[in-house]
């Protein structure tokens, strides 16, 4: 009985070309694999093509799912010729031959895996570098720009248990409405003012860290109207499987309508904002709390953050 | 060891392990703060008004943890003042609420806080006096915050002004009673708002960093349900 193939001596006579007849339905099942996902499953691939980081990620996940396929079929088609065709034959208590390996198929194997492995580092690192950045925060010094010279710029600042955003464009009002224009580059400043959340806004293809004391930007370009879901995917304590929201994407005139108007809305509680800052110091209260102790003045009896807390976070 | 004493190590470990279990289940699980009810008798979705009562307090002694602040609730059939952040209110009504603040003051880490947002006209009165928004960095005049944020509610709580902390002035003692604001300093904070018509529960908040030692003020109270956060459970 053969044990595997592959790694036989020249096959003995009367044996089939077993290398031919795993190649052939491989390689048909595969191109047939790789038209479905490209024509059929690409376009409902996450996280859609709602903005230029969604479908870059789309894009990306469907390169990798094109190269999977042919992979992941190579090992079924290779496992049911196995079951089929090798399987012990009633009565025969015979040992396989002796395998001594088999320096081609191998080295086929080495070559491809290696070329497959490679492609994959160099395409991630091109993608994770040029194409919108991955959609993920670059830290405060962004690799990939938008390259345009005045960028939308929201500031996403995430606090237990609420995401809310400033435009420091228009006058640094803050709101817990996120109301983005399409078809203009849009740069997030990512931050936070107590523990580590993370600004996930699904059908953007926009995902950052929100750290206290960093400024995380992230870029993306809106390609058509529609809702966005938001949500934090750094667990940040109690509340945070309710830390979500929902923006709306919106026609340019539409955006500026609503974002003059929020402007004006919004006056007399920007009037008490800190000045617009890329990073918000968390410790500021504590520091007012103690202050507010070392004169002699009570909160919450006397308890918030008296001079032996530490400063957090 | 004599094999009645082993027989009766065994029961006496299995009945520890079944007590250890029934105490987890019990405490944990089936346990927690009671829930007011200010749904009965009122007809969901009729636009009624209904009028919900709470205080906040610097402290509370009525529990294993009195250094903690903490929000009581007042049951509107007994009038008792429950140590709770659970309350049931009817769909589609108008909420009219009163919170006496008894707290002292601590400033919101984000000011935006200091805004009033869905309320009825998005404000909020402390002592009768009408406020949309409350700068709780210009003086120590917020304690905390009654927030609900699936229905975009923000309403920061007033506290009873400066008091000095050489002076007896904070209500010391839980439940406060409000009485006599020179005796014990306290304000009331009155706002309405209507609930949603979609049934469920929205959690709320105190979005004042008022959980003093711990990590960002947030843990302890803030995080612990019966003290500064809790749920609006809307029925139908």
């Amino acid at each position: 009985m053969a044990a595997e193939a592959p790694a036989q001596p020249p096959a003995a006579a009367g044996e089939p070309n077993h290398g031919l007849r795993i190649f052939i339905p491989w390689l048909v099942l595969s191109v047939a694999a790789d038209l479905i996902i490209w024509i059929a499953w690409r376009p409902h691939l996450p996280p859609g093509t709602m903005s230029s980081a969604g479908a870059n990620q789309q894009f990306d996940i469907a390169i990798m799912a094109v190269l999977a396929a042919p992979v992941m079929i190579l090992v079924l088609t290779y496992f049911a010729y196995a079951l089929i065709v090798w399987r012990q034959k009633p009565g025969d208590e015979e040992d396989g031959p002796p395998i001594h390996g088999n320096t081609r198929i191998q080295a086929t194997w080495i070559v491809v895996s290696s070329v497959i492995v490679l492609f994959l580092a160099v395409f991630g690192t091109v993608e994770l570098f040029t194409a919108q950045g991955s959609g993920g925060g670059e830290g405060a010094s962004a690799v990939f720009t938008s390259g345009v010279s005045k960028p939308l710029q929201v500031q996403v600042i995430g606090q237990q248990w609420k995401f809310t955003y400033r435009y420091p464009q228009y006058g640094g009002f803050e709101t817990t409405d996120l109301v983005l224009p399409t078809n203009t580059w849009v740069e997030f400043h990512v931050t936070s003012i107590d523990v580590i959340h993370s600004f996930w806004a699904y059908q953007l293809g926009v995902k950052a860290d929100a750290n206290p004391g960093v400024d995380n930007i992230a870029y993306t370009k809106i390609y058509h109207t529609g809702s966005i879901t938001v949500r934090c995917a750094e667990l940040c304590g109690l509340w945070h499987g309710a830390m979500f929201d929902y923006g709306r994407a919106v026609s340019p005139a539409a955006f500026q309508s609503w974002a003059q108007a929020t402007e004006v809305h919004l006056a007399a509680v920007t009037k008490v904002l800190p000045p617009y800052s890329l990073t918000y110091d968390p410790t500021q209260v504590a520091q007012m709390g103690k202050g507010m102790v070392a004169n002699g003045l009570t909160g919450g009896a006397g308890l918030y953050y008296p001079p032996t807390d530490p400063a957090q976070p | 060891m004599s094999l009645p004493a082993r027989v009766s190590l065994l029961v006496v470990a299995f009945l520890a392990v079944v007590a250890i279990g029934a105490f987890v289940v019990l405490h944990y699980f089936l346990g927690g703060p009671a829930v007011v009810d200010y749904s009965a008798g009122v007809t969901p979705d009729s636009g009624a008004t209904v009028h919900v009562v709470m205080q906040e307090d610097p402290q509370n002694t009525v529990s294993t943890h009195p250094d903690w602040v903490s929000y009581f609730i007042q049951n509107p059939r007994t009038k008792a003042w429950e140590h709770t952040t659970l309350f049931k209110v009817p769909a589609g009504s108008r909420i009219d609420m009163t919170i006496y603040g008894f707290d002292g003051c601590t400033p919101l880490r984000n000011p935006v806080w200091g805004q009033i947002t869905g309320t009825i006209g998005d404000v909020e009165y402390v002592n009768g006096k009408p406020y949309h928004v409350i700068n709780s960095w210009s003086s120590c005049n917020v304690g905390h915050t009654f927030s609900i944020p699936g229905i975009n509610l923000n309403v920061p709580m007033a506290t009873p002004g400066l008091i000095q902390s050489n002076k007896p002035g904070l209500c010391p003692t839980s439940p406060c009673q409000p009485g006599d604001p020179k005796a014990v300093p306290y304000r009331v904070m009155t706002f309405s708002f209507n609930t949603p018509h979609a049934t469920g529960q929205y959690f709320w908040q105190c979005r004042v960093p008022c959980g003093g030692g711990f990590v960002t003020g947030f843990g302890g109270p803030m995080s612990t349900i019966g003290f500064m956060t809790g749920n609006m459970d809307v029925v139908s």
